[in-house]
């Protein structure tokens, strides 16, 4: 079944914002298991989305790369 | 003149090789100077407070870089490495400290013109401080803060055509050999399949989708100048699969005398007469090469491409005429798990058009790995935990003896019960017949 944008993106919100006393930052296969009926390029679509409408952002390491709600989580001074 | 008093590390510049203390207070002097009036969009103390940082670093044992950080460029999930450190009252130069990547040119031929338009970006924008190249290959531009990050992106991109590398859990930027343009050995076209792949699966290499890093490298031959063997994740080497040509009369000429071995490369010495059985036939690792009579015969069957006798003599031996690459997969760093090499696993395949069969076996790897990868497992670790046989089956490779590394070891191809004939039932008298108790 294909992914309905809105759907799938409040879902992604409700996930996040339910883990956020713990986590304010998500591996892609956190996403794709919340859709496990569907492919995980489908799942990135969504999510590039999201990113694209400044929902998301991305968090890196350097070598790791993570998802997070926008202005969730502590960050460094003059990234929010 | 510098602001931090810096023994330790002045005395790392007392060694005999070139030094990169001495290198970043070269460019403390040159910020300071600025002989040029650029109106440093940084701090132009920046050199000099990574020096102070890095001088406390050593005395404390400890790193005052913090870890990652949400900066980028907008839509991209790569080529930007957030750094920050912890003292920025003391250190206000490194403050932010941000990496960004470059996507190098495919066998990094340059242009002193874009040599010169990157070096005037950086130090407007920038510490000054570069790394020619990182160890993936990319350009890497050290040390930026984030109000700089999108005015550098875009007059990368707009003005030098050129794009940013690959980080964290993406394709990195792909990077090859110089292949063709300059190499006799090249067995495909190694710039160009780079070159391909890398606009082919830009949204890998700029949305993270991956369980972690994922590496390309393209070799034109088995000599694997880019050692793609043992740092990529996916290994493209360039072979043949029809026979080694030799031309006896120049291989007459190399054991004459008449012609240098290995292209002149040990002339500075005296080693002696050329010997053709003890520097070519005693060292072929398959023992697949004879002289004998004044001809060099070649067991092509037998041969394994290590290529030692075609560097020795590479004007009386070529490479073959039906050429394309191997594709091995899995190969990485000690970080998770221990080193490996990459394994085997397309022993052959032909790289040309727009080289789609070969896409299609990247593309049924990833499928794989982003389904049953765990986070931050490198494809070379989820090939050791699953099985070889697992990558076989879902891009759809037959197994094939040179699939086996060594013999007797970890047997990781196994028989299916609908691959048997009669599945695993048998008739228990039947066997009785034949084998007592």
């Amino acid at each position: 079944m294909a992914l309905v944008y809105e759907e799938a993106k409040a879902k992604i919100i409700e996930f996040c914002n339910s883990k956020a006393k713990s986590k304010s930052k998500f591996y892609f296969n956190d996403f794709t298991a919340l859709f496990p009926e569907e492919k995980g390029r489908d799942v990135k679509k969504i999510l590039t989305q999201m990113i694209n409408e400044e929902v998301l952002v991305f968090w890196s390491s350097g070598s790791t790369s993570m998802y997070g709600l926008a202005g969730a989580g502590k960050h460094a001074d003059g990234e929010d | 003149m510098a602001k931090h008093k810096t023994p330790l590390l002045d005395q790392l510049e007392s060694g005999p090789w070139p030094s990169f203390v001495s290198d970043i207070k070269q460019e403390v002097e040159h910020r300071y100077a600025n002989p040029k009036g650029i109106d440093y969009q940084i701090p132009a103390e920046c050199p000099d407070d990574l020096l102070g940082i890095l001088e406390l670093s050593y005395v404390e044992g400890e790193t005052h870089w913090k870890h990652g950080g949400i900066v980028g460029v907008f839509g991209y999930g790569g080529g930007v490495i957030g750094r920050y450190c912890d003292q920025p009252e003391k250190y206000p130069g490194v403050a932010h400290f941000h990496t960004v990547r470059l996507n190098q040119p495919s066998g990094m031929f340059y242009k002193t013109d874009f040599l010169r338009q990157l070096c005037d970006i950086w130090e407007l924008r920038g510490s000054g401080l570069t790394n020619m190249h990182g160890a993936t290959g990319d350009i890497v531009l050290l040390g930026t803060s984030t109000p700089q990050l999108e005015e550098i992106f875009w007059e990368v991109t707009h003005n030098m055509n050129n794009d940013l590398g690959g980080s964290g859990s993406n394709l990195r930027t792909p990077a090859c050999c110089l292949g063709e343009s300059r190499c006799e050995y090249a067995c495909y076209d190694s710039q160009e399949l780079c070159y391909n792949l890398t606009n082919e699966y830009q949204d890998e290499l700029h949305r993270p989708a991956f369980p972690y890093k994922f590496k390309f490298k393209f070799d034109g031959c088995s000599l694997c100048c880019v050692a793609s063997i043992a740092r990529s994740d996916m290994s493209f080497i360039g072979t043949w699969r029809d026979e080694i040509r030799v031309d006896q009369k120049v291989v007459a000429a190399y054991v004459g005398g008449e012609l240098a071995p290995n292209a002149g490369a040990y002339a500075g010495r005296d080693w002696g007469k050329f010997d053709i059985q003890k520097e070519v036939v005693d060292l072929c690792p398959s023992g697949c090469i004879r002289y004998e009579g004044g001809k060099l015969e070649i067991n092509n069957k037998e041969c394994v491409r290590c290529m030692h006798c075609i560097c020795v003599m590479p004007r009386a031996l070529k490479i073959g005429n039906d050429r394309g690459l191997s594709i091995l997969v899995g190969a990485k760093a000690p970080i998770l798990d221990g080193p490996q090499m990459g394994s085997l696993t397309i022993p052959f395949i032909k790289a040309e058009g727009d080289f789609s069969e070969i896409k299609e076996f990247v593309e049924a790897t990833w499928d794989w790995w982003m389904e049953e990868g765990k986070n931050r497992e490198r494809i070379g670790e989820t090939l050791k935990r699953l099985g070889f046989s697992r990558l076989l089956e879902v891009t759809g490779t037959k197994a094939d003896p040179r699939h086996v590394k060594e013999p007797r070891h970890n047997p990781y191809i196994f028989w299916k019960e609908e691959e048997v004939e009669g599945g695993w039932q048998r008739e228990i008298s039947d066997y009785r017949s034949r084998h007592q108790k």
